[in-house]
């Protein structure tokens, strides 16, 4: 294929979804690191492709229900109150076994598995894109409020309850971002693409920035960057795009090696 | 509520979790007062201040703290979160504690990274935070663990400029500070 592409009309609404999304995810994910909760996405994503796969076994809406199976993953949270990274393996694993199995009970339930576990970019439309301008809206407008709720629950550890504040508009309203951002995120990108998403970015940006804001900053340049780059090389190369982004994720980690911060020091 | 009413009554007070494992306990906490928790390791310090926080059951007695009365609360081991890229200005600002005038010792944690600080470094500036902050009620567990003598000094002045409209009560096994900066210490027994 020809990188030309890249500037068809066929291919706009699909680049500029995708980069919408490598925008949110990366916010998405510094919130996740911040609560050492960075395989909640992974966990989440494998969730909502098994309630996706379910919707097609039953030819019900996929989206609703991949909505659904993500669902289940922050009631899961919510839950176990104090979730950790062992949970998440849970669900990621009982996410991936059911796909796998279910998908074996008919051809809808196998199309939609390989379609939410590889992603189909190219095949994205309008409600896709309008999504993930909800989405991106829904994250930047609420991200200030949220970040900030969410670091003094991180840094001062029962503040909420012991002020008798509800602590459930944030916790919600991170678990609605997430869910909503991951549905997405499988729907275009696939799994693995929207984990990396989720993950690498804000792995790479808290190593290499001083102070919280310039993290994000980071962490959304280093999204969106790899996110063109994965686009352009998937149609240089005619390769698959969820694996070509996962690639150019990949080669942003050993900027984890560089010996200073970006950042004012004292 | 009046300026004089107190921050919190403990009456008879039986604390724990599956079982009780401190009191009965009685004080009151009056604005302005800065007042001291001593006992031997175990007796059941931290487990009042949880109590206090809604962390711990009640068992018996009664526990006032006006719904007006904001808390701040210093752990006696605060978790610092591994690699998050705050630097010491944010942390205070999330505290809500101004950071212009702040002393030189405080100034120099400002720009750098929790993940730069020292174990005593974070300690500092997690109980500068909770003791400079807006909350009229302030629970500090063991505030100069792992604090060297100049840091000491710091919260020590602090705690002795307090707001007559806010109060403190403080878990030390550092009977020298508790002598220094409290009012009156509550000794806790088995």
């Amino acid at each position: 294929m020809s990188l030309s592409l890249a500037w068809d009309p066929l291919f706009r609404v699909p680049l500029a979804t995708g980069l919408m999304l490598a925008v949110a995810l990366p916010l998405l994910g510094a919130f996740l690191r911040m609560r050492e909760q960075w395989l909640s996405g992974l966990g989440v994503a494998q969730l909502a492709a098994a309630g996706g796969v379910v919707g097609a076994l039953v030819h019900g809406p996929v989206a609703l229900f991949a909505l659904l199976g993500a669902a289940l993953g922050g009631i899961a949270r919510a839950l176990t109150r104090s979730t950790r990274n062992e949970h998440y393996a849970v669900m990621l694993l009982g996410g991936w076994a059911a796909v796998m199995l279910l998908a074996k009970y008919g051809h809808d339930a196998n199309m939609a598995a390989m379609n939410l576990l590889n992603g189909q970019l190219y095949f994205t439309s309008l409600p896709h894109l309008l999504g993930a301008a909800l989405l991106l809206a829904a994250t930047i407008l609420c991200g200030h409020w949220l970040a900030r709720r969410l670091l003094i629950t991180r840094l001062f550890p029962g503040h909420f309850r012991a002020n008798r504040q509800p602590a459930w508009p944030h916790e919600l309203c991170l678990e609605a971002l997430l869910v909503g951002g991951v549905v997405l995120g499988i729907s275009t990108m696939g799994v693995m693409a929207t984990f990396a998403m989720l993950f690498i970015p804000p792995w790479v940006a808290f190593r290499l920035a001083r102070g919280w804001m310039r993290a994000l900053r980071v962490s959304t340049l280093l999204g969106a960057g790899a996110y063109v780059a994965g686009f352009m090389l998937a149609l240089a190369l005619d390769v698959p795009f969820g694996p070509a982004l996962v690639a150019v994720l990949l080669l942003t980690t050993p900027l984890r090696l560089v010996p200073f911060r970006f950042g004012r020091a004292a | 509520m009046t300026d004089k009413a107190p921050l919190l009554t403990l009456i008879d007070v039986r604390a724990g979790y599956a079982q009780p494992v401190v009191g009965p306990v009685s004080f009151i906490l009056s604005p302005g007062e800065v007042l001291g928790l001593k006992g031997i390791n175990g007796v059941g310090k931290t487990t009042l201040l949880k109590l206090i926080l809604g962390e711990a059951r009640l068992f018996g007695g009664s526990l006032h703290r006006p719904p007006e009365v904001t808390v701040a609360h210093h752990r006696q081991r605060p978790e610092r979160p591994p690699e998050l890229p705050l630097t010491g200005e944010e942390v205070l600002r999330i505290a809500s504690v101004g950071t212009t005038g702040l002393p030189a010792r405080m100034a120099a944690l400002c720009h750098r990274c929790l993940d730069e600080m020292s174990g005593g470094e974070f300690q500092l500036l997690h109980a500068w935070a909770c003791l400079m902050g807006p909350a009229r009620l302030v629970l500090l567990d063991e505030p100069t663990n792992n604090l060297d003598q100049e840091a000491i000094e710091l919260l020590l002045t602090e705690l002795e400029t307090l707001a007559p409209e806010r109060g403190v009560l403080m878990v030390s096994h550092d009977t020298a500070f508790l002598e220094a900066t409290c009012h009156r210490i509550v000794p806790l027994c088995p």
